[in-house]
């Protein structure tokens, strides 16, 4: 039995479709990111599992119980937000206490599930405090003490750490990760931050314009993204992509490519020349991720699927433990990691590695992934 | 090397300060002379009227000119001053101050955290409520308190002035609850709330800033209500502006200018203790936001 089960379902406001038949299955203890840009429907697939929002079509399950016609507070969940919204008149213990209040919780167990939430989240001392006295990193302690004083059978968050500082950001990903490895609860985790995403979830569902485009672990999302969206969306520098022909090489399928005046061949992974040869005479769009073309430093021995091409360096962006490089390869640039002690000037060339075996096509038309 | 670069000397900021504050003061005493006649007047007595100047102060001060427009003036042939007026004032204002507040502050809790079909409609009506004179529903109200069994009554004169008010209180209500995040109301219903639960425990509590503006400008409205008191109530019924309107306006013989400036006091002190209690929080509630941070 799983702890969400999430079939079909659509969203209409009017004529306009926002969400255009969402299927999910997460079994119990999962930690599910929904990650999508502005727009995509992951906020409102979010409410609607709460139980804020009405579904036009479909049904949501939690626990194996369908819970379309329940108002929020009979679905067993809770829910962390974004503003925090903690209720600005009561004090920590009074916002961690108000769903227990209203559920009729006897005082004395009411008290003693306050000292539990407080050990977990390390704020026994912040108990007495008004909202307004608390900084913003509290606050969302708070919200998140508030959703495990329930102790639901799914936990929400929506865009929780989008109001915190980078630093701040950081420290509480790893603090949400921990609490999840200890309760091993259920999260539904809705995020616009891709690294959130990946660092976060067991698997990830990446949506855009109301559809799932892909659900997968962190790193099958990565590796194998199922289309153009996903592959641009996820990682950070973005994937390169490069229009290109497909062409025969002593007769396997690779991609012609230029760098200044200078033609190669690119070959093909084994894993999609069949599917390549399709598109031979045609144009592709080849997916090469920045950490995949790096110096000489990167690799010893020899591998069959790296090759070594010179390159003129544009633009050198050190970042600290690696140093971007663009380079332009068929006229379009292309960003290449490598080590900061390696990074020539700009103008200057450089020897550059390829990794071949994790190149990625697509479709130039439906921006699938050509397999 | 350049001259160091400065934006105004000392001398000429003194100078700017200085015009400021004359200006200031020249205006202050100029709107406090018509207070300062009216309250030297009420304090002499008819002789020192007679004998002195506007401006001049008592010869001697007297309180007998407020005891009489308290106590005993004469409106016609009735003889009891303002007291009763005054008393009839506070029974119909306090109630119908407390209720249209109530109800614009529930009116703006549904427009803008239960929003449905209609509902910025509904706001933009109730907001043309704001706009229409009092003349334009004295016939219709008077038909209607017909209807009721509620004309010339106290009961009829909270009926008018909480219709009227609700067009104020709900406008200002609803645009201190759009501040507030609607996120609040989300996570009070997965808490298990109820609608009623929501307004009385985290809405309400949010509001004391903007109930003190309401409270204010619906005491002043209605306390200096002249025009529905005169024509919804009658006889020992009117409230204290139309008694004043009466009481100056009516006396045969000698005018008695320091008993009509006494009265005018009367009826102007509670609006303006209000505002001497409760004006900076006036302010306040006017700029603040609900939820800060």
């Amino acid at each position: 039995m799983g702890a969400l089960s999430i079939r079909n379902v659509v969203k209409r406001y009017g004529p306009v479709q926002v969400l255009k038949g969402i299927n999910i299955e997460a079994p119990d203890g999962e930690f599910l990111i929904l990650v999508g840009p502005s727009g995509c429907g992951k906020s409102t697939l979010l409410n609607m599992i709460a139980g804020l929002d009405t579904i036009t079509g479909g049904e949501i399950a939690i626990g194996g119980r369908i819970v379309n016609d329940l108002s929020p507070k009979d679905r067993d969940i809770a829910m962390v937000f974004q503003s925090y919204a903690l209720y600005p008149t009561m004090s920590v213990r009074d916002n961690i206490c108000f769903g227990l209040k209203i559920r009729k919780v006897p005082k004395d167990k009411q008290d003693e599930i306050v000292a539990r939430v407080a050990k977990t989240l390390q704020m026994e001392q912040l108990l007495e405090r008004m909202p307004s006295q608390l900084s913003g990193g509290q606050r969302q302690r708070v919200a998140m003490g508030r959703a495990l004083a329930r102790d639901p059978m799914l936990f929400l968050f929506d865009e929780p750490l989008s109001n915190l500082d980078a630093k701040l950001r950081v420290e509480m990903r790893t603090e949400i990760k921990l609490l999840h490895e200890r309760l091993k609860a259920t999260i539904v985790y809705v995020t616009h931050d891709q690294i959130e995403a990946m660092t976060l979830g067991d698997r990830i569902a990446v949506m855009k314009e109301g559809e799932v485009r892909q659900l997968g672990t962190p790193q099958e999302v990565y590796d194998n993204p199922a289309d153009l969206f996903v592959a641009s969306f996820i990682g950070s520098p973005s994937m390169n992509f490069i229009r290109c022909p497909v062409v025969t090489d002593d007769g396997a399928v690779g991609v012609q490519l230029q760098e200044g005046t200078e033609r190669f061949v690119f070959r093909a992974p084994e894993r999609v020349c069949e599917g390549l040869r399709l598109w031979l005479g045609k144009e592709a769009i080849v997916g090469i991720r920045p950490e995949q073309i790096t110096d000489r430093s990167a690799w010893s021995g020899e591998n069959p699927h790296v090759v070594s091409r010179s390159a003129k360096i544009e633009v050198v962006q050190p970042t600290g433990p690696d140093t971007l490089a663009l380079i332009h390869l068929n006229g379009t640039p292309v960003t290449c990691r490598v080590h900061p002690e390696a990074a020539p000037r700009p103008g200057e060339n450089m020897s550059l590695m390829f990794d071949l075996s994790k190149l990625v096509f697509f479709d130039p038309a439906s921006e699938k992934r050509i397999t | 090397m350049a001259e160091p670069y400065r934006t105004q000397t000392a001398g000429s900021h003194l100078i700017g300060r200085a015009v400021i504050y004359t200006l200031l003061v020249l205006f202050a005493l100029y709107y406090l002379l018509p207070l300062f006649v009216m309250v030297t007047t009420s304090l002499k007595t008819l002789d020192d009227i007679r004998t002195g100047n506007l401006l001049a102060l008592p010869v001697q001060a007297t309180v007998d000119a407020w005891a009489k427009a308290w106590d005993s003036a004469c409106t016609g042939v009735y003889c009891g001053g303002l007291k009763g007026n005054f008393l009839n004032s506070v029974s119909f204002v306090l109630p119908a101050v407390i209720i249209s507040t109530l109800i614009g502050a529930f009116n703006g809790y549904v427009l803008t955290m239960w929003r449905f079909k209609g509902s910025d409609l509904l706001f933009t009506a109730l907001l043309i409520g704001c706009f229409i004179p009092f003349q334009v529903v004295l016939l219709p109200m008077a038909q209607t308190l017909g209807w009721l069994g509620i004309a010339n009554s106290t009961a009829g004169l909270i009926f008018v002035h909480v219709v009227y008010g609700l067009a104020f209180t709900t406008l200002f209500f609803r645009n201190f609850y759009v501040t507030v995040p609607a996120e609040l109301t989300k996570a009070a219903r997965i808490d298990g709330a109820s609608f009623f639960t929501i307004f009385w425990r985290i809405i309400l509590p949010l509001s004391p800033p903007i109930i003190v503006v309401c409270v204010i400008w619906q005491f002043t409205q209605i306390w200096n209500d002249f025009l529905f008191g005169v024509v919804f109530s009658s006889g020992q019924r009117q409230p204290i502006t139309v008694a004043l309107n009466n009481l100056v306006n009516t006396t045969t013989g000698v005018k008695e200018y320091n008993v009509d400036m006494a009265a005018a006091i009367i009826a102007g002190l509670p609006t303006l203790l209000v505002y001497v209690f409760a004006g900076k929080y006036f302010l306040r509630g006017l700029t603040a936001g609900a939820v800060k941070g």
